[in-house]
């Protein structure tokens, strides 16, 4: 890999966050009216709230959009600001920064999300090149392609509700929802915390692995098929390779590439991708934060977290990009040459 | 010809079928073919005639939905009654084969190094690094390319390095046999010469036997021994490349060479009327018969005539030629 390439992502990965804290700079602005005023005044008044308590929003606010000062300076000062993942005050929850709860709602997601998509991609993966594999009895794809289909294709609430029914209420194996028992304070130093946050996890974790991965399942065995048909499968198999340096190495090899990309765009979407379960198992994550945040105009708080989830989606790409010249020297190759 | 060398290649009434929708394609249809040790055959016909599908059949890698019947005898053993993993072992080692559209025959994401090494390696040879390396080298150099070939990807070749590359990994393990199914097709003529010339070069000094595929009768001629003919499903004509060219028998034979554009008549391509026939559900009679000048009615419809051997070394399926002897 190139030097050039590396500064080249690195580049672009800037290009994009900036694009977008500049697109949350200006957008207010166009309106004319001051909506972000206009909420805070509404939201200060109507929750009742302290004279001393408005002051520092508005000061806050003020630091952040500089009102007072020309345009440019205003630019710079959010810009500073945003540098420094600084996002000022939640309009609801004054006085937690929007920060400060962007943390604390990820923390109870993302473990358990990022082990759910990383079990989900890595069943999916390899089920799917076993059943696109032409060497697996042509009975057993019979069998299990269907209902990989049906799964893939339900919506996840209907899968997390049968769970929840079945699994939870009925068999009572697993809790309800929640992301741990109501009587615990969430303390993530206390393993008896973790074991309970691990306890709680696994039905949403199901939820989530059964719809992704027969998605990801179904795309492998598909582009397994398209890899067969290649000369360099043929060429191998006309080498007299053991079956299994045909599978890994020449077939599942080249068929994973595509499905990577998919990964690293699922991975930029993991804060918000869990909505759904969030809601359904009573996590107050940041999936459900989100939609409080529209709901209630908290705009700080919305700011915040969709210039988090842009400079997240842009991470993951550039880890993929850093990646996958090592995995596809073509595409290094490309990037050489420009 | 000598008929008293044990042919290294017997096929005898080879027959594959694939069962599609619309009924059973009989690709291959009682062919029977014996190659001698260090013969090298060309085997001509049409696009769809079933070329590719007899190289594929002779490496057991034809897929499934389809039936294989006959008898493939490899140096005196049935091939077609080896186990999967004794055919495996096979592959390479004594029948190997540089298949169709070799552009992208090389695995994208491996080193052309590891990409001759490991068929070698799963035949159960054992290398030190540097033997290792020094195999790579000589192969390399066998068919003419440098040594830095070893470490680059098939996307920083040309086609025709690529195609060299193929060739020595075809030649690795020394096979008694060669398969190369229209090796050069897809390169432009000067590059095509070229790597047909390292093939017939290697294959010589090797004294290896040859299957050549292809459907260049000219490209033919300069290359190889004897010429099998096919036309859909079945052989039509084998020979001796010069007697098949100084006197060709099968009147398909002859609309061939005649179709060849002659030196000083230039732009004269007479090419073959009508098309061939379809290989889903054939008519009884010869294959032939609805293109053949030369068709005797009745008989050429209604019956198949036998692939027999008319003269030492030449088979004809003709009904032209059923009383000679
Ligand atoms: N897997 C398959 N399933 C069904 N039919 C097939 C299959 N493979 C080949 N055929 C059919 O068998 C016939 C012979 O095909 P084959 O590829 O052997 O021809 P070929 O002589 O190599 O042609 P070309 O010069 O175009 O390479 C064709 O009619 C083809 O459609
Ligand atoms: S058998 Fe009859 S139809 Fe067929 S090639 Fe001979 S003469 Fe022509
Ligand atoms: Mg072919």
């Amino acid at each position: 890999m190139r030097l050039s390439y590396v500064i080249r992502r690195v580049f672009f990965v800037f290009m994009v966050i900036w694009t977008a804290a500049t697109i949350n700079f200006v957008l207010p602005r166009l309106t004319g009216r001051d909506p972000i005023k206009e909420q805070l005044m509404q939201q200060i008044a109507s929750a009742g709230r302290k004279p001393e308590d408005a002051e520092q929003m508005w000061r806050k606010y003020n630091d952040l959009f500089g009102l007072d000062k020309p345009l440019w300076q205003q630019y710079l000062s959010y810009m500073s600001s945003v540098a420094r993942l600084d996002f000022g005050y939640s309009i609801n929850s004054y006085p937690r920064t929007v920060m400060e709860i962007i943390i604390a709602r990820g923390r109870l997601t993302l473990p358990f999300l990022s082990v759910a998509i990383f079990i989900a991609f890595v069943t999916g993966i390899l089920l799917g090149a076993l059943l696109g594999w032409n060497k697996t009895p042509k009975w057993i794809s019979a069998i299990v392609v269907p209902p990989l289909m049906v799964f893939s294709s339900v919506p996840q609430f209907l899968v997390a509700l049968v769970l929840i029914y079945f699994v939870a209420f009925r068999a009572k194996l697993f809790p309800l929802g929640d992301p741990y028992p109501k009587t615990m304070i969430e303390d993530w130093s206390n393993p008896a915390f973790l074991a309970k946050y691990a306890y709680h996890a696994v039905l949403p974790i199901l939820s989530v692995v059964i719809v992704e991965a027969s998605g990801w399942a179904l795309g492998m065995r598909a582009m397994m098929v398209t890899v067969e048909g290649e000369d360099y499968a043929t060429f191998a198999e006309a080498k007299g390779l053991k079956n299994s340096r045909i599978f890994f190495r020449y077939l599942m090899r080249n068929a994973l590439l595509p499905s990577l990309t998919g990964l690293a765009l699922r991975l930029g979407f993991i804060i918000t991708g869990a909505a759904v379960t969030e809601t359904f198992f009573n996590y107050s994550g940041i999936g459900s934060t989100l939609s409080t945040a529209i709901s209630t105009f908290d705009y700080f708080l919305l700011y915040g977290i969709c210039l988090i989830m842009v400079v997240s989606i842009a991470l993951a790409t550039f880890i993929m990009d850093m990646i996958y010249p090592l995995l596809d020297p073509r595409i290094a190759y490309r990037g050489q040459r420009g | 010809m000598n008929t008293n060398v044990k042919p290294v290649i017997d096929i005898r009434n080879l027959k594959v079928y694939f069962y599609v929708k619309a009924g059973t394609v009989k690709a291959v249809d009682g062919v029977t073919l014996a190659i001698e040790p260090g013969v090298k055959l060309g085997l001509v016909g049409e696009s769809g005639s079933g070329k590719t599908t007899m190289a594929l059949a002779l490496m057991r890698m034809v897929r499934p939905p389809a039936t294989i019947e006959g008898e493939l005898f490899l140096d005196g053993v049935d091939i077609l009654k080896l186990s999967e993993e004794e055919m495996r072992r096979v592959r390479l080692s004594e029948l190997a084969m540089i298949p169709q559209g070799a552009m992208n025959s090389l695995n994208p994401v491996m080193r052309i190094r590891d990409q001759i090494l490991d068929g070698m390696i799963d035949h159960g040879v054992r290398m030190s690094r540097s033997e290792a390396n020094q195999k790579v080298e000589e192969l390399l150099d066998i068919v003419e390319l440098p040594k830095k070939v070893a470490r680059m990807y098939p996307h920083e070749l040309s086609g025709g390095m690529k195609q060299r590359v193929c060739v020595a990994i075809a030649i690795s393990m020394r096979p008694k046999v060669l398969i190369a199914d229209e090796p050069t097709s897809a390169l432009d003529v000067v590059i095509q010469r070229q790597v047909m010339e390292t093939i017939t070069r290697l294959v010589k000094n090797l004294n290896l036997s040859m299957i050549l595929i292809g459907h260049d009768m000219g490209l033919m001629a300069q290359s190889v021994d004897r010429i099998a003919v096919m036309y859909p499903g079945k052989l039509m004509e084998v020979g001796d490349v010069r007697d098949i060219f100084a006197e060709p028998l099968h009147p398909y034979t002859q609309a061939l060479i005649n179709s060849l554009p002659v030196l000083g008549k230039r732009g004269v391509f007479n090419g073959i009327p009508g098309v061939p026939p379809s290989v889903i559900n054939p008519g009884p009679g010869c294959p032939f018969n609805d293109r053949c000048p030369k068709v005797i009615e009745g008989l050429c419809i209604q019956k198949m005539p036998p692939f027999r051997e008319i003269k030492p070394g030449r088979w004809v399926a003709c009904h032209l030629y059923e009383g000679v002897n």
